[in-house]
């Protein structure tokens, strides 16, 4: 999971509060680790020192900090290459993908397109482990056949969220 | 590479169900070409339309270059007969005949002799693996036999197009990673191109390239550079 990209994702759907931001990131992504908002402001400075935030002192949100953080052109940039570049096809990746659905739904952005791209993505890799399998040894084979279906449990993770996209859209979209 | 089969916006209903609303697709000479989607998304009334089996209510088929869907039933039996050839989830062979007679039944119908239909039928035996497996019949066979069987008739008569509709879809994934590495390996040996309908993962993973068929249109992914 990228905290950094998670968090500007979360500032693209609107400019928050340190505060707000953990509250939010932790309700969605967070799945029993909170982040520490040592993390938090942490991440938010870099950002703000790379300039893909900027910091407003508007007001109070829901919690006591006094700063708002606002995405650049920079930062909204970065957010739209990561949601559409697939992830690199490996086991346990479901967290970053999750991550991406969600938020391309909180951003009304295309995200049964992102999940055809990954799934593209995910299928050229089973033709490489594929072609190893058919011209390598019986090792070979066996170990082609372990990514296999571990790529494989990701497509049918990518078909049945590809099939749920409206229902989690009203979820992180109320 | 040039263009061997190809469906142009087409549309099909059966009634009052849509089931292709603007179906688009090219598939190239040699191509293998894994046809994807969720049950009822259209894939099969695709392959049915491209096969000539089914006629689109608009838009247009072209094989080597003709419009398939203004041929007359008879031309379209023809082409079924003499350039494509057929491979379904359940081998459909013909109880009555046996293995060999099944392979031989392409040529048969086309009008080659019998002696000859026979020799070329008996040759694919061994080629996949099928050795004294020639004079049983459909019920004595695996469902792994009986689709390489089904394999070996869809491609007897070297035909330019192979439609194969979840051939692996009734096999244990042993078996059906089996006959989809001698399918594979048969038509790129002819340079037979082959629209395979699947919804695996990894029966689509022995394709050149795949296309998602969902709500009855074709979403073609960029291909990605090896």
């Amino acid at each position: 999971m990228s905290v950094p990209l998670t968090l500007l994702g979360l500032l693209e759907r609107e400019s928050s509060h340190g505060y707000d931001l953990k509250r939010d990131y932790d309700a969605y992504f967070g799945r029993g680790k909170p982040l520490p908002f040592g993390q938090v402001y942490s991440t938010l400075s870099r950002l703000a020192r790379d300039g893909k935030v900027v910091i407003s002192d508007v007001g109070p949100g829901a919690g006591p900090d006094r700063k708002r953080y606002i995405i650049t052109d920079r930062g909204a940039t970065e957010v739209e290459q990561w949601l559409t570049q697939p992830v690199e096809p490996e086991p346990h990746l479901q967290t970053v993908l999750f991550a991406k659905v969600v938020l391309a739904l909180m951003l009304d952005r295309p995200a049964a397109e992102y999940l055809d791209t990954q799934r593209s993505a995910h299928l050229h890799r089973m033709r490489e482990l594929t072609d190893i399998k058919r011209s390598g040894s019986l090792v070979d084979a066996l170990l082609a056949d372990h990514g296999l279906y571990h790529l494989e449990a990701d497509l049918r993770w990518i078909e049945m969220t590809g099939a749920r996209l409206d229902a989690l859209k009203r979820t992180v979209r109320p | 590479m040039t263009i061997m089969i190809e469906a142009r916006n087409v549309v099909f209903s059966f009634g009052e169900t849509p089931a292709l609303r603007g179906a688009s697709i090219a598939v190239d000479s040699g191509e293998i070409l894994a046809v994807m989607g969720p049950s009822g998304s259209g894939k099969s009334t695709l392959l049915h339309c491209l096969a000539g089996i089914l006629v689109p209510d608009s838009g247009e088929i072209l094989f080597d270059g003709a419009r398939v869907d203004s041929m007359t039933e008879t031309e379209r039996s023809s082409l079924r007969r003499d350039r494509f050839g057929f491979v379904f989830q359940f081998g459909q062979l013909v109880p009555e005949l046996t293995a060999v007679e099944n392979v031989a039944l392409p040529l048969l119908l086309s009008g080659v002799r019998r002696t000859e239909a026979l020799r070329k039928a008996y040759a694919w035996f061994e080629r996949l693996g099928l050795d004294g497996m020639e004079q049983r019949r459909s019920g004595e066979l695996s469902g792994g036999q009986a689709q390489r069987v089904a394999i070996a008739r869809g491609l007897v008569a070297e035909p330019e197009v192979l439609f194969a509709d979840e051939p692996t879809g009734a096999l244990d994934s042993l078996t059906g990673e089996q006959v989809m590495d001698l399918l594979v390996a048969a038509a790129r040996e002819q340079g037979t191109t082959v629209i395979l309908v699947t919804h695996e993962p990894r029966v689509a993973a022995y394709a050149d390239r795949e296309v998602i068929v969902r709500d009855g249109r074709v979403n073609a992914p960029d291909r990605i550079a090896s």
